[in-house]
């Protein structure tokens, strides 16, 4: 784990990266990482988290600006924006039920090959997808999904990079922080180690890669 | 009494002491007002949180607690946070007592439509796919009809939410129940009579032998 600066964490982001955002409506995103993204016109993103916030919040700026090629999430509906532009073709938006979402992304993270659901059976969510019976009852195939970049907003952070959750600011982060090649965190608090008693650790400090510094 | 209220004074009724309950955006929020004094409910909001309670008093509210809209609320005494996987493992699992969801359409096998109106309104299904397909039990909570337009339909002709059938709905005019594939007017508002209702229903209704007045 490196400590870094904003600028230079996200200078390591390419134009054209796959991006897991934490956050549910903006609580739990890392705004300052995603300010930066917008500083420094990151192109052709695809963004993977549960929704894409408000105009003006989280994941919204990068809609917004234009960064987006294309959005994987469970709910655009408080983002007018999104809306707009995915009818216009502007950006391409795959719906994907809120618990098989973060179960794909849990199930690349733990190392599983997929998992079955019965979410989504009998729904427009199963085309395409293969149909499983097990014990009498149809499952849906969900595969993996992962991404190049996580990027998590943590509570507090120590300097090995362990890492805890605030309230439901926790929502995708623990879960995004086991599926991306290249962990980046925020926290609001950084402490020294030692800090955060083992029990209370929410994500082990091997899973990060750089801690953006508080200057 | 306004047919948001009858609605979710009904559906308060339906829980007990001790659940687990998720309760969906617009009329299913407003069933928590009408629980009974000295019930203990568990209110899960699936952004990661059992034990919601009522939207905090201004300047009270805490930026890192909030429900499934993103909104400040609080959380009571006893409360627990947990990550989304956690969250729909609750819901997936079965260890979600009752969910409540608003509905568009129920059709005659009580199979519901809630999550998008194609060309017109397309917000994403969120997490209402999950919560009727892993809960113990589904109730529905809407208005029976639309512009006049029955939303008991024959067969939905909007997108399905899932193929399992809902257990409950509960209108401003009547209580439905679906068992086997078959929906059964069992209650009616007070001073709403059986015929007005079949009336405001397209779907075929079996009428109970005794159809009771709805306790609000």
């Amino acid at each position: 784990m490196r400590t870094i600066t904003l600028e230079d964490a996200v200078a390591r982001i390419p134009d054209g990266a796959s991006l897991m955002v934490g956050g549910f409506m903006g609580v739990g995103t890392p705004e300052c990482i995603v300010d930066e993204l917008v500083r420094q016109r990151k192109r052709e993103l695809t963004v993977i988290g549960n929704d894409t916030a408000l105009p003006g919040v989280g994941i919204g700026k990068l809609v917004s600006a234009n960064l987006v090629r294309k959005a994987i999430a469970s709910h655009i509906g408080l983002n007018p924006e999104t809306q707009k532009k995915m009818l216009a073709g502007q950006m391409e938006v795959e719906l994907v039920p809120q618990g098989t979402l973060i179960e794909r992304i849990r199930a690349a993270g733990y190392g599983l090959g997929g998992f079955l659901t019965s979410t989504g059976v009998g729904t427009v969510v199963e085309e395409g997808k293969r149909k499983v019976e097990v014990e009498g009852r149809e499952y849906l195939l969900e595969v993996p999904l992962r991404a190049d970049f996580a990027l998590v907003q943590a509570f507090l952070a120590d300097y090995l990079g362990n890492l805890t959750y605030a309230l439901t600011a926790r929502n995708f982060n623990p879960v995004i922080a086991m599926a991306a090649a290249t962990v980046i965190v925020d926290a609001e608090h950084i402490v020294p180690v030692g800090m955060i008693s083992p029990d209370q650790v929410m994500t082990p400090a091997p899973l990060v890669d750089y801690l953006v510094s508080r200057a | 009494m306004d047919a948001q209220t009858i609605i979710a004074k009904r559906i308060a009724l339906e829980l007990r002491d001790g659940m687990l309950v998720n309760l969906g955006i617009g009329i299913p929020t407003l069933v928590a007002n009408y629980i009974p004094p000295g019930t203990h409910i568990f209110f899960q909001s699936e952004n990661g949180l059992i034990g919601t309670g009522p939207i905090p008093q201004e300047g009270l509210a805490q930026a890192r607690l909030t429900d499934a809209g993103g909104r400040p609320v609080s959380a009571i005494p006893g409360a627990s946070t947990f990550d989304s996987a956690m969250s729909f493992g609750l819901i997936r699992g079965g260890h979600v007592d009752v969910t409540v969801l608003g509905g568009l359409q129920v059709d005659e096998q009580g199979k519901l439509a809630n999550w998008m109106i194609p060309g017109k309104m397309v917000p994403g299904m969120g997490g209402a796919m999950d919560l009727v397909s892993g809960a113990k039990r589904v109730i529905v909570a809407m208005q029976h009809t639309a512009k006049g337009k029955p939303k008991l339909v024959k067969r939905c002709t909007l997108p399905l939410t899932s193929a399992r059938s809902v257990d409950l709905v509960v209108t401003e005019l009547a209580v439905i129940a679906y068992t086997v594939g078959r929906a059964t007017l069992v209650e009616t508002a007070p001073g709403v009579t059986v015929e007005q209702v079949l009336a405001a229903t397209e779907s075929e209704l079996t009428v109970a032998p005794q159809v009771l007045s709805m306790k609000i």
